[in-house]
């Protein structure tokens, strides 16, 4: 693997985390809990999708194959895409929809934080950017895990259960392989084994506030990063690429 | 305590709306007045909330992440207005959450636009050139509205509204000058939401019974007709700038009046719609009422932490 393709994989990840979280958060147009969350939601969806488009600008031209960044969005295979296994599982109920971006936004915190020093000029400068955004989405995230957690009998049942079932994924977060290592070397990428202790002490501390235990069960789900996904890509995939399958070759 | 009888106050109340003085909430005004505002208001936050919905139905499927993000923030657009306007039906004193329940009820009426399915990407487009072209010609005169925070909120509202029709008109245009495919999604969009777009301006005058007291009162400051008129006139030349055909075999230029000449209106369909008997009413809603129903143990939540707090700061 080349360098180029090694940072092209690393940008292409991120990208891909931000999409289909993105995607799966917009689902929830029009149907929130209340309309300030149905704000929150969406808005957090639309950085989400920015993101993406930041992202896939720098891998497009790293790659330099003259491709766009929506055929890199839409047209490419359920095994093309290389997003955690967390980001696509399924909105469920807003408690495993707060749960899912809470582990979520604080992985993206510290690693666009360490992203900010990139030797890359340009993957700095989009981390610096988002990182505006997604303290934001922390604080929105925390915020709702420690209210859930500690509002009702019923509140707590449905966070701990969202807990308990996406607690598998979050081991994959600090995946790393060989296309890190040749970004770490090089000083584009980060080295998330050095902060995975400060995210698991971060979560430990909104929990105990949130009186919500970490499930003794351990055992954990990868591959993500390589591919292969669970069941519920397929699904989110067919009906976000549907436009540009169905009329292949039109501008929009 | 004023001593003033209620016909003297009613006699201030129309010399200061007349002298173009707007009416604050905690300023008198007739029962009626307040009744007709909440209405009209509460009636206009449902629509954007319940307008969120046939919009929202593409997001997940938008062709490309500029759409995509466009749409996002133009749905959120609309949950805003939804806020404030609540919040000016709320000087009023009316709760948003008993205005809710009256739209889940089906006693409080929305555009009867929304109740009309979103089929194609091409509808996107549509509706944010026609409807919420339509919206504008609605809203613009209300910027001027005799009662403060409804004209205030309708000042911010328009500018994104405009904002909105703009680039609605911009997909209309890209797919009426695209592939032949593009240009019949386009031209069936049109097809099937230029009717429902007319009667977003209500009744014909002569069968409009609050116009009359509305313009009075300077809550309404232009007569259904006259609006939809002015609608035609100025769509009827961007549908012929892009190449598109009005759906109106009678639609035809009139040198004498100045305006477009248009065919009947099919007040039957209408009246059936706002009935509750169009294409979507159930479904949009059976999705509000989910929403709520399905958001009740966050809201409980949300309470009981915060008087957990309040105690805990009590007890401190």
């Amino acid at each position: 693997m080349t360098t180029q393709e090694a940072f092209y994989n690393y940008i292409v990840r991120f990208g891909d985390d931000s999409l289909i979280l993105g995607q799966r958060l917009s689902e929830w147009c029009g149907h929130g809990p209340i309309l300030e969350e149905d704000i929150a939601l969406t808005n957090i969806a639309l950085d989400l999708i920015g993101q993406t488009t930041n992202l896939f600008e720098l891998a497009v031209q790293i790659e330099g194959k003259g491709k766009d960044v929506d055929q890199l969005a839409f047209l490419r295979l359920e095994k093309e895409y290389t997003n955690l296994l967390l980001v696509e599982q399924p909105n469920v109920d807003f408690g495993y929809t707060i749960v899912r971006q809470f582990f979520f936004d604080v992985f993206r915190k510290l690693t666009f934080e360490a992203l900010c020093q990139s030797s890359d000029e340009k993957l700095a400068a989009i981390a610096e950017k988002s990182l505006k955004e997604i303290k934001y989405h922390l604080k929105h995230s925390s915020e709702w895990v420690i209210r859930l957690g500690d509002g009702t009998e019923e509140s707590h049942t449905r966070v701990q259960a969202a807990v308990n079932t996406l607690w598998k994924f979050t081991n994959e977060l600090f995946y790393q392989d060989e296309v890190d290592q040749k970004v770490i070397e090089l000083g584009l990428g980060v080295d998330t084994s050095l902060f995975k202790e400060a995210w698991q002490l971060h979560v430990e501390k909104v929990f105990t506030e949130a009186t919500l235990t970490i499930p003794a069960n351990t055992w954990q789900h990868e591959g993500g990063r390589k591919g292969t996904h669970t069941e519920h890509l397929g699904y989110l995939l067919s009906e976000m690429q549907y436009m540009q399958r169905a009329y292949p070759n039109m501008e929009w | 305590m004023s001593t003033k009888n209620i016909e003297e106050l009613e006699k201030e109340f129309q010399a200061k709306i007349d002298a173009d003085i707007k009416i604050e909430p905690n300023d008198w005004m007739p029962e009626a007045y307040r009744k007709t505002l909440m209405r009209q208001i509460s009636q206009h936050a449902h629509s954007e909330i319940v307008g969120m919905l046939p919009e929202g139905n593409w997001i997940t499927r938008a062709p490309s992440l500029k759409r995509k993000a466009v749409l996002l923030a133009k749905v959120q657009d609309e949950a805003g207005h939804g806020l404030y306007l609540y919040s000016a039906a709320e000087t009023l004193g009316l709760d948003r959450e008993s205005s809710i329940d009256d739209l889940h009820s089906g006693k409080a009426k929305y555009s009867s636009i929304f109740n009309y399915p979103t089929l194609s990407w091409a509808d996107m487009g549509t509706i944010g050139w026609l409807v919420d072209g339509a919206a504008i010609m609605n809203q613009v005169p209300l910027c001027r509205c005799s009662y403060g925070p409804y004209a205030r909120a309708m000042v911010r509202v328009c500018k994104e509204e405009s904002f909105h029709q703009r680039q609605g008109f911009e997909i209309v245009s890209l797919l009426a000058n695209g592939t032949p495919e593009q240009k019949q999604m386009v031209q069936d969009s049109l097809n099937r939401f230029w009717w429902p777009a007319l009667m977003m301006f209500g009744p014909n005058d002569d069968n409009s019974p609050n116009s009359a007291q509305s313009v009075k009162w300077k809550i309404k400051r232009m007569s259904n007709d006259e609006l939809r008129q002015q609608f035609i006139d100025v769509t009827v030349l961007q549908a012929e700038m892009v190449g598109l055909t009005i759906p109106d075999k009678d639609l035809k230029w009139n040198e004498a009046t100045g305006h477009y000449d248009f065919g009947a209106i099919n007040w039957e369909e209408f009246n059936q719609v706002i009935q509750g008997n169009g294409p979507c009413n159930k479904d949009r809603i059976d999705a509000r009422r989910n929403a709520k129903e399905n958001g009740a143990w966050v809201r409980e939540a949300a309470n009981a932490f915060a008087e957990k707090r309040k105690k805990k700061e009590l007890t401190h």
